[in-house]
């Protein structure tokens, strides 16, 4: 069994982490959301608020009670940080000779991600996995050097199915430390030496069998509260519906909006784009993220591969809920259902999944 | 406050270009440019027949281009662009002693060497024989590991064949069968006209099917007929190969934009045994 603390307030850690030199990223309330970014101050983590999350629609609203955690997933995932949206890959320069070509190289401070849920931190491994396999240095740098303090969700928005995902909504791996929030304060459990370390001076309690008991009855209470549920042959028999009419039927309400792909904390196509300046003398090359949405995507010579929309919605549920199995031994979705809230059509994937492998 | 130190991330070695020059450059036939490359930085890894390189023009952008030098020659890096696009046509443009950048080399290989002691036949449509011409020279390097290399090749005209020469030379190759078709005839040409697909039977008249190997090359509508032929003759799904055309921006299975169901066909392709990707070939938009 882990070593479990209790913690009364979080920003104890959080004011330990900051004195301590680290970069702390969390979810902060920005434009009506929560998303990860870098908190300068333990006032910053917002308290006592709820998310209203459904197809389509996202609301924060204040919530009946002080808690720190109550509020799931936000439209932005931890890919922000480890796969970021645009990087620069390499400069080129004219020279006589023809030209040289100059790599990039970035500085990761040591990181600390504050807050991440069970299913990011799937989301998390299964990203790590696909760079792992391109063998990006990069992506495994930025992994290695942050430690994770996760939490434990005591809540699931409606959009939330990562108990058919087997994903969450209780951290299971990959975390330093793990949250979870009771009445009677924050358990924290240890998953490894360096989440230990972290807490190394703070002087905190062991937990008592009873607040264990109790963070245990709120993770359970997250899980059974979960209506939405993921077919469990889904990855089998999405294929065999290629030439199913419903993705006819699902492009039409579809806007390719590319909504799905930019939230989607597992989604990690990237285009290459080549920049130069109008002397001609300078030239960059970046990587920035792409979306299967979009037609240009399966350009070859002659136009697109995927040209209609039902085309393009198929390769993308089907890559994620299936072909994903095939390339990294995973599903590529978590059940976080920010495709679901994010849709502007209100597209639930689950119920096209299900209408798709169901023949419904 | 506790001083601590950055950790350095680096981009992936396999998304650095390596810098070349062209050495040589032929025209033709048409719009196509084959450019002949020598690396300014260092030697390039070994490549195999059907593998590709990253070639990227300065300012302009890069694109995926099969490699059709000689597998035995590690100078021997030939690459042959049609201009139809922004990059391929500052590609083209490309004259002895310029500079363009060079990522490679990628993708899986034609199974030449496994295919020892059968029939291999090698089906090539236009342009299609740029990424065989390795596996050709390969085979014909070892003649004797084979019961026969046949080769087929069409295109549209006769002036639309690729490597005029190469084929003339090819012709007097005893250990090669030629057969050269074109959809459609010039003056002059008197040769064979129709498509490949009906050249195959004549082509493999002294072979049992079942000992027949096929590497199939050019556009995807020709590779389908063509393994559809081939199957209906009696060569084995398993014994035929296709290479696949896909858009291609990091050659390193990243970027997602080449996917084909679940294969990434940068990497788990562009070479293809036909008997893993017929069903998904039927099905547009995969």
């Amino acid at each position: 069994m882990r070593e479990c603390y209790a913690l009364d307030d979080p920003r104890l850690l959080l004011e330990n982490f900051l004195a301590a030199g680290w970069r702390v990223i969390a979810p902060v309330l920005s434009e009506g959301a929560l998303v990860p970014d870098v908190v300068q101050d333990a006032d910053d983590l917002p308290r006592g608020i709820l998310d209203s999350q459904a197809p389509g629609h996202y609301r924060l609203e204040e919530g009946a009670t002080r808690r720190w955690f109550d509020a799931v997933v936000g439209p932005r995932g931890w890919k922000h940080w480890l796969h970021p949206p645009e990087r620069r890959l390499w400069r080129a320069l004219r020279n006589e000779d023809g030209f040289e070509i100059r790599p990039e190289v970035e500085d990761w401070p040591p990181t600390i991600f504050f807050g991440v849920r069970a299913c990011d931190l799937a989301a998390i491994a299964r990203q790590a996995e696909v760079f792992r396999r391109a063998a990006d240095p990069a992506h495994a740098t930025r992994v290695s050097a942050t430690r994770i303090v996760a939490v434990n969700c005591g809540r699931s928005a409606r959009t939330c199915f990562c108990v058919s995902t087997a994903t969450g909504p209780r951290a299971e791996d990959g975390f330093d430390l793990a949250l979870t929030e009771t009445d009677e304060g924050m358990l924290v459990e240890v998953g490894t030496d360096a989440g230990a370390s972290l807490l190394e001076g703070l002087g905190l309690r062991r937990a008592s069998d009873h607040m264990r008991a109790r963070a245990r009855a709120r993770i359970a209470e997250a899980a059974a509260s979960q209506t939405r549920a993921l077919p469990k042959d889904v990855a089998k028999r999405l294929p065999e519906a290629a030439e199913s009419p419903r993705w006819e039927a699902i492009a039409k309400r579809c806007l390719h909006c590319t909504n799905c792909t930019a939230v989607c904390p597992t989604c990690f196509c990237t285009d290459i784009v080549d920049r130069t300046d109008l002397s001609d003398q300078r030239a960059e090359r970046w990587e920035r993220w792409d979306s299967c949405f979009t037609p240009g995507f399966s350009e070859v010579h002659g136009g697109p591969v995927r040209s209609s929309g039902a085309a393009r919605y198929r390769q993308w549920m089907t890559h994620k809920l299936s072909g994903w199995h095939q390339q990294f031994g995973t599903s590529g979705c978590t059940g976080c259902g920010r495709c679901i809230t994010w849709c502007p059509a209100g597209i639930d994937l689950v119920a096209e999944a299900r209408a798709l492998t169901e023949g419904d | 406050m506790v001083a601590r130190v950055p950790e350095t991330a680096r981009i992936p070695s396999a998304l650095l270009p390596m810098r070349a020059r062209v050495a040589h450059r032929r025209q033709g036939p048409d719009d196509v440019a084959t450019l002949s490359l020598c690396p300014v930085d260092g030697r390039l890894a070994p490549f195999r027949p059907g593998q590709f390189n990253m070639l990227y023009a300065f300012g302009v952008g890069e694109i995926a281009i099969s490699i059709s030098g000689d597998p035995g020659n590690a100078d021997s890096l030939l690459h042959t662009i049609r201009d139809v696009g922004a990059v391929s046509h500052a590609l083209c443009q490309l004259q002895p002693g310029d500079m363009l950048g060079l990522r490679g080399p990628f993708g899986k290989p034609w199974p030449v060497d496994a295919q020892a002691g059968r029939d291999l036949l090698i089906v090539a449509g236009g342009l299609g024989l740029a990424p065989l011409r390795p596996a050709i020279l390969q085979a014909l390097a070892m003649p004797e590991r084979f019961r026969s290399i046949i080769l087929v090749v069409g295109a549209r005209s006769p002036t639309d064949l690729l490597y005029p020469e190469q084929l003339r030379d090819w012709a007097g190759e005893p250990a090669l069968a030629l057969s050269v078709t074109v959809d459609r005839a010039t003056p002059g040409w008197s040769g064979m006209v129709g498509v490949v697909t009906t050249r195959l039977a004549r082509a493999l008249d002294r072979c049992d099917p079942a000992n027949v190997s096929a590497l199939v090359c050019g556009p995807e509508v020709m590779m389908r007929h063509c393994c559809l032929a081939l199957e209906d003759m009696g060569v084995p799904p398993d014994a035929q190969w296709i290479s696949m055309e896909r858009n291609m921006k990091c050659a390193t299975g990243s970027c997602g934009h080449c996917q084909f169901g679940a294969d990434f066909v940068c990497r788990d392709g562009p070479v293809f045994r036909w008997d893993r990707v017929a069903a998904r070939l039927r099905i547009r938009g995969i």
